[in-house]
């Protein structure tokens, strides 16, 4: 229980859920990240911390997610939490009221915290209203993902020891990608150099205003890039009429070595995941140890999941110590 | 019939008015008498010759005296979702509203393409005995965009004009062959002016603050898209065509365009599209989605810019009632529409306290021009029209509160607004079917 007091505390934090990086400060991205930070050894010596002994985290699903949901889980369960899986059928969610219906039941669990995935943007906002317990979002729609952003932001900080000044291309179904958004709003509040690259199908409108360049040529896009961070095409979109196919695709949009070369020789690769080999990005690539960060990232998302955790229960324990 | 031995209404002298009637573009003060439902007599000069004797005499204090408003189109949603709405409810929060007619779109369940469904709207008007109610017909029949419907038929039973309701006339073949056959008996053909395949999916208007929010967005162009394809169309035919619910500059000018050469073609907005932006969107607020879209700050000025230059004809209400749990659900599931049966008089008037238009010029809009788009006798004060009435006081503040609405439904993003304007009492056929308390 001592080590608590070597946590370095965020400058500031002044929200009670974790909804989205879009009107997070400066400090407050930089807090979560050093928070973040000081997870890691702990997330590789395994060890089982007591923080959040007592306390319930509910994991509410309503979109299938491995490898979130999983993360969440070990998360919560190296600070020592209890944690409660529930997925939730897609279709029963149809009917909106089921959504308000299910807070109302959760909150008579009384959980600590809510870690919500749900397929609708502006969900899990709708949700938060409606309990009395932290929610993170772990994914809404085509909204935003804050945890994976903040994972990716921890990554690139730990191999280029910077977010500022750096250049990255986002390439990829930007139009459905939350995680392109969350990155966005991130790495620009960051003082990062933001590029997203897309066939103008998969670009959204305006997306400028978010303070990015936008690229529907891949190389010119990458000229330079210091970071190259490639999204996962759902193959639904392949039949949307958004793309033609998959190999044109590929040809065009897809990550291989020869593209690879505009960015900068020692460019870092990023992918969100799962990816698919040969539709964003070619195998030789996404293996390549050297240059691909892909692993680190999963890692990363332990960490930085414990720090969210860690920061939107500290009034909790707060008043319990009061 | 009973009718004979009943005692017949007392004739009621309206003095000390401002009478305000924009046919004759009297705005002046004045005072009205009516007897046996209708105008019988009017003029700043009322009542120096003497009144009947019998004559119930109010004062107006000066208070605006007005034609009463025609809202060419609300959803009453009876038949079908009376849960939401009904005909003796809206009628209620019509009058209270100061509008004295009112007409319902055909996109109810069943749907009104049939003279059976007409004659229903019409007999629960009757039983109502508040606001005069009327219907569209819907162009095609079930709203499928398949069949035109007996236009004729329905006409003659009383719908007066005929839309598919909140959803366009995709097919240009079908909507030429409706309004080539409504050109026939003169019918008016309105049209919710949205392209469908490129709106489709859309929740919000397109644009930065959907891409934030993660939201498929309806882009501006679709508007305009529709009402071009259809003013072709008009050209082709000749038939009368109204566009509801104009929400953009590039459709204000397409319309501009048209009036200029002579097409007949008129308009109308609602007051959210010259008063809100997409802004009102903000944090998924499921109150401000609106089909169309609320828009952008340039569009909005484009908006009440053509109320006031005249190019918009008509503002209606665009009433459209939902139940919470249509709405408090995530945005992309929630119902479009507000309600805005009681917030059309003081929301408008911002447009004349703003110094936009001239008080009668609203009143136009409010009642003279859609009166005349649907060939209705009121909306005029003259000697014989029938006493259809609106006294308000224009510069009375107050708080918009939803939960004082008399409508079944609460959702509306003007919440706690506060306003100027307020209703004193309303008539129809000579009748108070509305009168605030002091």
């Amino acid at each position: 229980m001592t080590r608590s007091t070597e946590r370095p505390a965020p400058l500031s934090f002044r929200h009670r859920h974790l909804l989205g990086i879009d009107g997070l400060t400066r400090d407050e991205i930089s807090g979560l990240l050093d928070l973040s930070e000081s997870y890691i050894d702990r997330m590789r010596q395994k060890e089982k911390g007591s923080l959040l002994l007592g306390r319930t985290v509910m994991n509410l699903f309503f979109e299938n997610s491995t490898r979130t949901r999983t993360s969440f889980e070990l998360a919560a369960k190296r600070l020592g939490a209890d944690v409660v899986n529930m997925q939730v059928q897609a279709s029963s969610i149809k009917k909106g009221e089921t959504l308000l219906d299910t807070a109302i039941t959760l909150n008579a669990m009384h959980p600590d915290v809510l870690v919500v995935r749900h397929p609708d943007s502006g969900a899990v906002n709708l949700l938060s209203q409606k309990v009395d317990c932290a929610v993170i979002n772990a994914g809404d729609g085509t909204h935003e993902h804050p945890t994976q952003a903040l994972l990716d932001a921890l990554t690139i900080r730990r191999r280029r020891g910077r977010l500022e000044g750096l250049i990255v291309a986002i390439c990829g179904d930007i139009l459905h990608s939350r995680v392109a958004r969350s990155n966005i709003h991130l790495l620009t509040t960051m003082g990062a150099t933001v590029r997203v690259i897309a066939p103008p199908t998969l670009l959204p409108a305006a997306i400028e205003k978010l303070g990015v360049k936008a690229f529907t040529d891949m190389r010119k896009g990458l000229e330079g890039a210091d970071i190259v961070m490639m999204l996962r095409l759902q193959t639904e979109r392949m039949q949307g009429s958004y793309v033609p196919s998959i190999r044109e695709y590929f040809r065009f949009f897809g990550l291989d070595y020869d593209k690879l070369g505009a960015a900068k020789p020692d460019a870092l690769i990023m992918h969100p995941g799962p990816m698919n080999r040969g539709v964003e990005i070619d195998s030789e690539v996404a293996d390549d140890i050297g240059r691909s960060a892909i692993r680190e990232q999963v890692e990363m998302g332990v960490a930085v999941r414990m720090a969210c955790l860690d920061l939107l229960t500290r009034s909790l324990r707060d008043n319990l110590g009061s | 019939m009973t009718r004979g031995t009943r005692q017949p209404p007392r004739p009621t002298a309206f003095l000390n008015a401002r009478l305000i009637d924009p046919t004759s573009g009297y705005d002046g003060p004045g005072g009205l008498l009516v007897i046996d439902g209708e105008i019988a007599d009017l003029g700043p000069d009322l009542g120096r010759s003497g009144l009947p004797a019998d004559a119930i005499e109010i004062n107006c204090n000066g208070h605006c005296l007005v034609p009463g408003l025609v809202d060419m189109r609300v959803q009453l949603r009876e038949p079908g979702e009376e849960h939401k709405e009904t005909i003796a409810t809206a009628s209620e929060a019509a009058a209270a509203g100061g509008i004295t007619s009112m007409v319902t779109l055909p996109n109810s369940d069943p749907v009104i393409d049939q003279v059976a469904g007409v004659e229903f709207i019409a007999r629960r008007a009757r039983e109502t005995k508040g606001t005069k109610v009327y219907c569209y017909g819907a162009v095609t029949r079930g709203l499928e965009g398949q069949h035109i419907v007996e236009l004729g038929l329905l006409a003659e039973n009383g719908a007066l004009g005929f839309t598919d309701g909140t959803k366009a006339v995709a097919s240009a073949r079908v909507l030429r062959r409706a309004m080539s056959y409504a050109s026939t008996f003169d019918l008016l053909i309105l049209q919710h002016p949205e392209e469908p395949d490129l709106a489709s999916g859309g929740v919000m208007n397109g644009g930065e603050l959907a891409t934030r929010l993660g939201l498929p967005g309806i882009p501006r162009d679709a508007e305009v898209m529709m009402i071009e394809r259809d003013l072709h169309l008009v050209a082709m035919t000749g038939a009368r065509y109204h566009v509801a619910h104009v929400s953009t500059a590039d459709s204000v000018a397409a319309i501009r365009a048209a009036k200029a050469r002579g097409l007949k073609v008129t308009c109308d907005t609602a007051p959210p599209y010259f008063i809100l932006t997409e802004a009102e969107v903000g944090d998924y607020r499921t109150f401000a989605k609106l089909s169309p879209p609320l828009r952008g700050e340039s569009d909005r000025a484009a908006i009440a810019q053509a109320v006031a230059d005249g190019t918009i004809d008509a503002i209606a209400s665009d009433h459209a009632p939902h139940d919470q749990e249509s709405k408090r659900v995530p945005f992309a599931h929630a119902e479009f529409g507000i309600v805005g049966l009681e917030t059309l008089l003081p929301l408008s008037l911002e447009l004349v306290h703003q110094g936009r238009l001239p008080m009668i010029e609203l009143i136009r809009r409010l009642s003279t021009r859609p009166a005349d788009i649907l060939r209705l006798p009121q909306g005029r004060l003259a000697k014989g029209a029938p006493a259809d009435l609106l006294l308000f006081d224009p510069e009375a503040k107050a708080v918009i509160e939803v939960d004082r609405f008399r409508s079944k439904s609460k959702n509306s993003p003007f919440d706690g607004r506060p306003v100027k304007g307020h209703v004193l009492r309303t008539l129809v056929d000579g009748r108070t079917v509305y009168e605030a308390y002091a």
